[in-house]
């Protein structure tokens, strides 16, 4: 597809391990099914259809019905995975997220693809920056928010054994497995990426591996960054950001709109609990046409975008 | 009126006509008095839909309010979630809760709130208030019993102002295309929404046409006579889902309540709920 971007070495598309470890739940456990809106192909759940033909509900392109059907599922003893187009998932179901999700308190799974500005050049209908400002204030729903391959297959499998609704946002854009040894998945605990206590650089999903490769350059300056993959933004890991204050200086990056997310949630409590400055890197709101790796350098989320962004930040240490 | 005791449903007898219309009437004067004293609610809607809920919880649906979670209950989904002086009425009756807990309606912390919370109270299928949620969650419900084959039904009310809300003909056509025959969607077609008639503000009839179109076996049936509500809603399924019209007057049973709009959520004063229960006998 013209708006995925070119595939590097060592870069994977998550969907990939996505299905396949959908696919190996659903096997151990006949209670998992999926809930499309057509999505099967965008969703990459042919092989899963396939194998399971009765267990993939395709009720059309009809996205208040696809998550109303999850919360009836889930009433009717079934984990569903429902996966579509995370712009559609979360702005035109939005109503049913809220009130048949997350207020019913539903054993349902949202499973927003292709979202942030993965459909590029298509504009700012198909872009999904708002998700985290919509999804994060609602009670009960735990939003994740993977940053490869390894900790998508992680939070799939987390999610399906966690009795709760769940939101995870994955991504078709193609990124490299974190350097990060023994790993382990813990939801609403941030991971750390890079030590270092000048400033922290505070990222998610598809910008982890760039903040990672911001602190890199900042290393070569003598600038000590640390680099957080917060992968959870419901709830919040109030310890790693209380943490990231006392460094005196925090950068947050998110393929997201810069208010009310990732950079909302940082700046919320760092005004109430410790204020230090905070520079958010991200987009300002309905972006100009263009592919996914322009509007990425256009707005700063590379590594040299991030570590300026850095820069400022230590700027304004007092 | 102490709360019968479960199991249900009761064999369909002339007792059990006598049971719904015994319990309607219970459930009616239960509502007004919480309507009342909360000096909240929408009693019109509770009216138009009491005798349906009576006929379903007393005469047709499969439930064990000891078990709210057992797996083989059959499901009611209030839609209009609005009509919760209707809905906490019949729960209490059929014993998911004692009476004692009536009188919280809408008060501060109450488990009765204004609007359905599944996680509140026992007996709430799915949280509703938001017009057009129900149908589609319990399409998803009667989905989950064709796939796994378990016996339950799944009926959900929904008001008709209600139908105006897309969401339902996205239901509609997922029910149709899947042929859930263990579906029964009820409209209660009073024919009001809160400020004037449907057919004045977004006209949905020809509503029996619309829903044959959809792939449904549509019945219309006075909502109020419990002898054709309950010879309709326990009929065997068919090979499709069922669209049950019934036909209701907003505000059934009070005389200066019935086909009045403003009474979608106006409240009594003293006189008027006096007035109300001289009539409910």
């Amino acid at each position: 597809m013209a708006h995925a971007a070119p595939t590097a070495a060592g870069f994977q598309d998550c969907r990939n391990i996505w299905v396949q470890t959908l696919e190996q739940l659903a096997e151990a456990d006949p209670r998992i099914v999926a809930v499309v809106n057509d999505s099967v192909g965008s969703s990459k759940l042919n092989s899963f259809q396939k194998k399971f033909p009765d267990r993939l509900i395709n009720v059309g392109i009809a996205e208040q019905v696809m998550v109303g059907v999850g919360a009836g599922l889930a009433n009717g003893g079934r984990i569903p995975f429902v996966s579509a187009a995370s712009c559609f998932i979360t702005g035109r179901a939005l109503e049913q997220v809220k009130a048949d999700i997350a207020y019913a308190n539903f054993n349902v799974k949202l499973v927003g693809q292709s979202s942030g500005i993965a459909y590029g050049e298509l504009g700012a209908t198909h872009h999904s920056i708002e998700d985290f400002a919509w999804l994060r204030p609602l009670t009960n729903l735990t939003v994740i928010v993977p940053a490869d391959a390894w900790e998508t297959a992680e939070a799939v499998k987390w999610a399906a054994g966690h009795e709760g609704p769940v939101y995870l946002r994955l991504s078709r854009m193609p990124v490299p497995d974190l350097d990060i040894p023994n790993r382990r998945f813990q939801p609403g605990v941030a991971e750390t990426v890079r030590q270092g206590s000048d400033v922290t650089i505070i990222a998610c999903g598809t910008t982890v591996h760039l903040a990672a490769g911001a602190a890199d350059r900042l290393a070569a300056e003598g600038i000590a960054a640390r680099v957080l993959n917060f992968s959870t933004l419901n709830p919040l890991d109030e310890q790693a950001l209380n943490d990231a204050a006392a460094t005196g200086a925090i950068v947050t990056v998110e393929e997201a709109s810069v208010r009310g997310g990732l950079g909302g949630a940082v700046a919320e409590f760092t005004a109430a609990h410790r204020p230090v400055p905070v520079e958010r890197v991200g987009f300002p709101g309905f972006l100009p046409t263009g592919s996914v790796d322009w509007l990425f350098k256009e707005y700063g989320l590379t590594p040299e975008g991030i570590a300026a962004a850095a820069r400022r930040a230590l700027a304004r240490k007092g | 009126m102490p709360a019968p005791a479960a199991p249900m449903p009761a064999p369909l007898t002339n007792d059990t006509l006598a049971l719904i219309r015994d319990k309607a009437l219970w459930m009616r004067r239960t509502a007004f008095t919480m309507v009342h004293r909360a000096q909240l609610g929408h009693p019109g809607g509770d009216f138009s839909a009491m005798d349906i809920l009576a006929t379903l919880y007393f005469g047709v649906l499969t439930y064990d309010p000891k078990r709210p979670d057992w797996a083989e209950r059959d499901r009611f989904v209030m839609s209009k979630g609005h009509a919760t002086g209707a809905l906490y009425a019949t729960l209490c009756a059929a014993g998911y809760f004692p009476e004692d807990w009536l009188p919280t309606y809408m008060q501060p912390k109450s488990l009765l709130n204004g609007h359905p919370n599944r996680n509140y109270l026992p007996g709430v299928e799915t949280n509703t208030g938001p017009l057009g949620h129900g149908f589609p969650v319990a399409t998803g419900i009667a989905i989950a019993g064709q796939l796994t084959g378990a016996s339950y039904r799944t009926f959900v009310l929904t008001g008709d102002g209600e139908q105006q809300e897309g969401s339902n003909w996205e239901a509609a056509m997922v029910a149709g295309h899947r042929k859930l025959k263990n579906l029964t969607l009820i409209i209660d077609r009073n024919r009001l929404q809160q400020g004037a008639g449907t057919e004045e503000t977004s006209g949905l009839d020809p509503l029996d046409d619309k829903y044959r179109a959809f792939g449904f076996d549509v019945v219309e049936v006075n909502g109020h006579d419990h002898a054709a509500l309950l010879a309709t809603l326990a009929a065997p399924p068919g090979d499709r889902p069922r669209c049950v019209i019934a036909n209701t007057i907003k505000g059934k049973g009070v005389s200066f309540m019935e086909g009045v709009a403003s009474w979608h959520h106006g409240v009594p004063n003293d006189a008027q709920f006096d007035q109300a229960m001289k009539e409910l006998v």
